[in-house]
């Protein structure tokens, strides 16, 4: 049997090589620290010499998501990448495409704010993408990689559900896993879609000029008819709901006999990982729950290990945000705490101990 | 095994490279490994760092404030690094430019003088190669063959035939190591 073959890469750079390698159609982008690796890659790499990719660096983000649109209205597998400032830019494209159902993939690898802020890792947009960003009621199904090779693998993954729920797909990373080099191993290659294949998947929505045996088909997220708008709007919670339903993804760590709960996503699960080791080595039973999808949110999860546990600690390189998700989850009983770093500052997995040691103390 | 290693340094040292090329070899001996640079402002103009972590099993944090091996080529990042040595961890560096050499008396330290190696070699870029040499001697971690084949994965083809310059280098820096206590 042939031996798996690994690549030693940054998040950044897996994240261009994966959508090439699954077929993508056309990244559009603006050049922002810390994830710029990824535009460099598809630029170094020349999709458009192989697989007929088109790379192109826009002259702003706001082109960049507008770009999107139309590249998503054909029916083509497109996507977008930035960092914090830059995807606050592209929040009236994002649900401009969250109304009118068109599917694509941005990748937000975020760093400190608020404002311009620091180049340095945060988490501190996880409201930002789960809770909105963009006005009006729509969602954006969130993926959370904690490591290297889950940015190759929720490319291929994100195109997957951005298609199959017709809706904006975020991988929310931030700079620490957008700039560590990890082992990986790629996904298999798949060839871009024909026109023709598009048509026979996507034929009932895509905007590539009316034959005359059908309806025109306009993207747009315009409605003035109010009752229309809202019969579009509860569409948009159904489909919400079935999102909820078949695509919560999260990884319990060590939970089996936990007292004591770290829920932490991304960068702050890798390090709240080694806090779990650290405090098992010091006879604490302490367990991680890691959600993978932040929305939809694995509340449930959360639910179904609550009665064995003392209290919870979110970790989070923000101020606390993902805590409010958790505070719901848990629904007042137990106390839920909060432990954060900001602007670019790395907790370590010491200072998460003392932190839950400090929960567990107080209790 | 785990091995939990900072290299330190000035931006142009290569030691983001040599932390590239001992992850590289991690993977050609099955392990998992971890490569943090400082991308910060450091990265633009001063010092550079990167945490390498290999592992038989799965790495949590690729972040740590305590290192088995700390590998220093410069006066800031001795200062900053010196007390994040486990005890009887490994602190190595080339004295080349230390005013105020390490003090700690409950970890191992050597010297490794590679600046001057590479001049007397008269290739400067064998440098962060050298000091590789000095580690792979006291810590035997990763095989030389792939040492080797992990720099044939890291650098493209066209650089190949500096492959055994670089091992000429590692085998160099294995031989000027010099235990300091």
């Amino acid at each position: 049997m042939e031996k798996t073959e690994y690549k030693l890469l940054k998040g950044n750079e897996v994240i261009a090589i994966a959508a090439i390698r699954c077929g993508c159609d056309g990244y559009f982008g603006y050049p922002i620290t810390p994830q710029s690796e990824v535009m460099e890659t598809l630029m170094e790499l020349k999709p458009w010499e192989t697989t007929g990719m088109v790379v192109l660096q826009a002259e702003s983000e706001v082109a960049s998501i507008n770009m999107l649109y139309g590249g998503a209205a054909t029916g083509k597998k497109v996507f977008t990448s930035s960092s914090s400032p830059g995807i606050s830019l592209m929040a009236e494209g994002l649900t401009y495409l969250a109304g009118a159902e068109l599917p694509c993939l941005v990748v937000n690898v975020v760093r400190g704010g608020p404002g311009l802020g620091t180049i340095q890792p945060a988490q501190s947009d996880y409201f930002q993408a789960t809770k909105g960003g963009g006005h009006g009621d729509y969602r954006l199904i969130v993926l959370a990689p904690a490591s290297v090779q889950e940015m190759n693998d929720f490319v291929d993954l994100g195109f997957e559900l951005a298609f199959k729920y017709r809706n904006p797909v975020m991988i929310l990373s931030d700079g620490m896993i957008g700039q560590m080099m990890e082992k990986v191993r790629l996904s298999p290659e798949k060839p871009r879609l024909t026109n023709a294949e598009i048509e026979e998947r996507y034929g009932s929505w895509t905007v590539v000029g009316k034959p005359s045996t059908r309806e025109r088909h306009i993207a747009t997220s315009l409605e003035l008819d109010s009752a229309k708008q809202e019969k579009f709007n509860q569409k948009l919670v159904a489909k919400y709901a079935e999102v909820t339903k078949n695509e919560t993804r999260y990884e319990k760590i060590m939970c089996e006999d936990a007292e004591y709960l770290i829920v932490a996503y991304g960068s702050s699960a890798r390090i709240s990982q080694k806090t779990v080791e650290l405090a098992r080595e010091k006879g604490i039973k302490l367990g991680l729950l890691r959600p993978i999808t932040l929305y939809p949110y694995p509340t449930e999860a959360i639910r179904e290990i609550l009665p064995q546990l003392k209290s919870v600690l979110a970790v989070e390189m923000s101020t606390g945000q993902m805590v409010e998700d958790v505070r719901l989850a848990v629904n007042g009983k137990i106390p839920v705490e909060h432990y954060g770093r900001a602007g670019g500052m790395i907790p370590s997995p010491e200072e998460v101990l003392d932190a839950v040691e400090n929960l567990i103390w107080r209790k | 095994m785990k091995e939990e290693i900072i290299i330190a340094g000035f931006g142009g040292q290569g030691v983001l490279s040599m932390g590239k090329i001992l992850a590289y070899s991690g993977i050609m001996q099955d392990q998992e490994v971890t490569w943090m640079p400082s991308y910060g402002p450091e990265m633009r103009g001063g010092t550079a760092n990167v945490t390498v972590i290999l592992s038989d099993d799965r790495i949590s944090s690729p972040i740590v404030n305590n290192f088995d091996t700390a590998i220093i080529l410069n006066q800031q990042s001795l200062d900053k690094f010196e007390n994040a040595v486990k005890p009887d961890g490994i602190l190595i560096y080339d004295p080349n430019g230390i005013t105020h050499p390490p003090t700690r008396k409950d970890i191992k330290i050597y010297t490794v003088e590679a600046a001057e190696e590479a001049a007397r070699m008269k290739n400067a870029k064998a440098f962060n190669m050298i000091v590789l040499g000095g580690f792979l001697k006291v810590k035997p971690i990763v095989k030389m063959d792939n040492v080797i084949a992990g720099l044939k994965k890291s650098l493209p083809e066209r650089h190949h035939h500096l492959i055994p310059m670089n091992e000429q280098a590692i085998t160099r820096g294995m031989e000027i190591i010099k235990e300091e206590n």
